[in-house]
């Protein structure tokens, strides 16, 4: 088996020995409708409205969509809009908390007694790809033929510098991980699953190794610990040596992939009924006093996660969602917690600004250093060109934007800016391509 | 309130830059300087900080003129200029090793963009404008005087027949072994294996000591400057066709040009390919016109000329042998 381009990172793993400790609960949350991708959720609740934590307060807003619930108890203030980190803007619900954390009375744990059942409470749940993607997890798992998935790869691996929330998932909610686990086998029998973690995670390796002696079809994987080994491609292709072709889905080469949070939090709602509203979240950085894990409802500012760690020990200059290499900067410290961030990082000045751009010496290091066998300097010159024919050639769709590239380029060329800028550019020329075929065919 | 910077992934980098790289260079070309100096003399230092001196001014200069953000503080024009006076004779007159390194530095390197566009090897080519401007002088071979050269200006033709030197050169004129062994002249004395080791022979600045320039090669790979794929095929096929072809392999190996060649010029970035496949091409066909104008050309030594050659195909080896991404359908 071809071993792919890995990356060896410095882990920063400060907080790994820190189990994660609650949060007070903020003065005012404000929980975002697009924590996913796909249609924004639909606000149920109006301004002046009671709130419950775990009370739903936005349904799903189509089938790629997610509801969502209220980690407060408090009174709905407004139902705005927001700008994303990710530069987005939508709907958001703030709620004025009551600190009391009145939870709503009656809830039970769905009745789940088929695969269409189990699906329906995933969806419920609110469940997205906590690893970071956001995707909603009931869509990913809808297939129409259960049989076609021949693997499920529970993703442990967090390859991130910084970033530990899913370690503490794994040692601190273990239980619900393995629930989730046999959740997973009991809806697809015939997959064998795999549990993936990096082997600077000894702990949690062995912890599934027990609990995998008495349970067959489901072993854990100790993955080399490299950047990106958690990147889905990555990961499938380390556990079951398959490769996803191009502009096809994992399950299209037969493997299912989930975060072992996700499946943590989907299995406490089919067991108790409690659904997503609260995050294991990193904080960490070289800026931040105390780093530490902590747990925060989600919508909570970031702010109020640094101030519960001690505050700054110099100004932040740059604060992060995720990890250093694929984490998306944001722009105030208002930014709230969302579905799908386990980590909230703060750099200093010192590392806040990137070294300048020099010419590129064509060293061929971000060729040599690409998980996906890219080639990013001649991405680099197809864009610069505006040719997207070449774009096609180099594949830019299949960039996984992990930032290999960019980390190791000596000219500190913006790599992964250009291939996020290349893809819709490619797009466009595909889709164009496919238009004039079709007139073609017509005459 | 303080604003925070927002910028696209990855926010840290590993802390390389252009000029980490061209300073590991440098190093690396330290061992063979050391060794020109004892084997040529002092006069081996001088041309190679003429050099130096004339590609940073000349960059620098350049770049003033038209308003650019000058590039010497990334250490390439130093490289440059190293690599220059390297595959000049120590007795070159200092004027025409500065004008070399003008040639270098504006017409091959900037005028065609600076650093990373270039499709020639600067270096290389500046040698063969000298080669053929001043044939003369640049086929005037000093024999090793060491540190203390003969004061004696002592001029004659080279074996191999071509234009006498002028009087210019300080020690004692003589065929390189190259020369010697392509004129096929019975009675000419070839320097013993571990003389030509050690590179006490005559020839370029920076090109006869094997040690010198292998212990450079070693730690460029180390570092991961280089890879190994250019060289090792530039050599291996010179080797390959020394040995087919009834050629002594070892002379073949140790003389000329051929390991600074293969070590430090056929593993520039700008004018080789960037693939591992590329580079291997790019290595075999250097090896191949190396080896062809030795044994059948009428010059003594094709090493610069194969880089050359090899540099204008560099731009058809990439089109040829892109890599093909994981899981990615024929295009």
């Amino acid at each position: 088996m071809k071993r792919l381009a890995r990356l060896k990172l410095t882990h920063n793993k400060h907080t790994a020995y820190s189990p994660p400790a609650r949060i007070p609960t903020p003065p005012v949350v404000t929980i975002p409708m697009l924590m996913h991708i796909g249609a924004p959720a639909k606000p149920i609740v109006k301004a002046g409205d009671e709130v419950k934590v775990y009370q739903r307060i936005a349904d799903a807003g189509g089938f790629v969509s997610s509801p969502v619930y209220s980690g407060v108890s408090g009174t709905v203030k407004s139902v705005g809009t927001a700008r994303l980190a990710s530069g987005q803007t939508a709907e958001a619900v703030v709620i004025e908390t009551d600190g009391k954390q009145t939870p709503l009375p009656g809830i039970t744990p769905p009745s789940v007694t088929s695969f269409e059942g189990f699906l329906e409470a995933v969806r419920e749940s609110g469940v997205v790809g906590l690893g970071g993607a956001g995707f909603p997890t009931a869509v990913k798992l809808s297939i129409k033929d259960a049989n076609r998935c021949e693997y499920v790869l529970i993703n442990g691996a967090e390859c991130e510098p910084y970033v530990t929330s899913d370690m503490r998932t794994m040692l601190d909610d273990g239980d619900m991980v393995w629930e989730g686990v046999l959740l997973i086998k009991r809806y697809f029998p015939r997959a064998r699953i795999i549990i993936g973690i990096e082997d600077n995670k000894p702990e949690c390796v062995e912890s599934f190794r027990g609990r995998c002696e008495t349970e067959s079809g489901v072993e854990v994987a100790a993955l080399r610990t490299r950047y990106p080994q958690g990147g889905e491609k990555m990961l499938i292709h380390a556990t079951t040596g398959r490769v996803v072709p191009e502009d096809k889905l994992p399950i299209d080469a037969g493997v299912l992939v989930l975060n072992c949070t996700t499946l943590a939090v989907l299995a406490r709602y089919i067991k108790t009924g409690v659904p997503l509203v609260e995050k294991c979240v990193t904080v960490d950085g070289p800026a931040v006093r105390e780093p530490r894990n902590v747990i925060s409802p989600i919508g909570t500012p970031v702010s109020a996660l640094f101030d519960f760690c001690g505050g700054f020990v110099s100004e932040p200059k740059k604060v992060l969602f995720g990890g250093p290499m694929t984490g998306v900067a944001v722009a105030d410290l208002d930014a709230p917690v969302m579905k799908n961030v386990n980590a909230v990082l703060a750099f200093a000045e010192r590392d806040a600004e990137l070294p300048a751009q020099t010419a590129c010496i064509r060293c061929g290091r971000c060729v040599e250093i690409c998980p996906m066998d890219l080639s990013p300097v001649q991405i680099e010159i197809a864009y610069q060109l505006g040719r997207a024919e070449l774009l096609e050639k180099h594949k830019v769709n299949l960039c996984i934007e992990c930032g290999n590239c960019a980390y190791v380029c000596p000219a500190h060329r913006r790599l992964v800016q250009v291939m996020k800028l290349s893809k819709p550019l490619l797009k466009k020329y595909r889709d164009e391509k496919k238009a004039a075929e079709k007139e073609a065919s017509r005459t | 309130m303080n604003r925070l910077n927002v910028s696209v992934s990855p926010h840290i980098h590993e802390g390389s830059s252009t000029a980490t790289i061209m300073r590991d260079v440098l190093i690396a070309l330290l061992p063979a300087l050391i060794a020109s100096v004892l084997i040529f003399g002092y006069r081996a230092a001088l041309v190679t900080a003429v050099c130096v001196a004339s590609c940073v001014l000349s960059e620098w200069l350049f770049e003033k003129a038209l308003k650019r953000p000058s590039t010497i503080g990334d250490l390439s024009a130093c490289v440059t200029g190293m690599l220059l006076a390297f595959s000049l004779p120590a007795g070159i007159p200092l004027w025409q090793a500065a004008l070399g390194s003008v040639v270098a530095i504006i017409v091959i390197k900037q005028l065609f963009g600076g650093i990373g566009r270039n499709f020639a090897n600067p270096a290389v080519t500046a040698r063969i404008v000298m080669f053929l401007a001043f044939s003369g002088t640049m086929s005037a071979w000093t024999f090793p005087e060491g540190l203390f050269p003969a004061v004696n200006a002592v001029s004659s033709a080279t074996a191999d027949g071509m234009s006498a030197a002028t009087s210019v050169v300080d020690g004692i004129s003589s065929a390189t072994p190259l020369a010697a062994l392509s004129s096929g002249a019975a009675g000419a004395t070839l320097p013993s294996l571990p003389d030509m080791l050690l590179g006490l022979r005559a020839g370029c600045i920076g090109e006869t000591s094997a040690v010198a320039l292998i212990l450079g090669g070693v730690y460029l790979l180390a570092r991961r400057i280089i890879s190994w794929h250019a060289p090792a095929a530039f050599i291996g096929v010179v080797l390959a066709l020394s040995l087919a072809l009834g050629y002594d392999a070892p002379y073949q190996l140790l003389s000329g040009g051929l390991l600074l060649g293969a070590i430090f010029m056929a593993t520039d970035y700008s004018t080789t390919p960037i693939t591992k496949t590329g580079k291997l091409v790019f290595g075999a066909g250097c090896g191949l016109i190396t080896a062809l104008i030795r044994f059948y050309g009428s010059y003594p030594e094709g090493v610069s000329f194969a880089i050359l050659l090899m540099n204008i195909a560099t731009p058809y080896i990439d089109r040829g042998f892109v890599r093909k991404p994981i899981g990615g359908k024929a295009a």
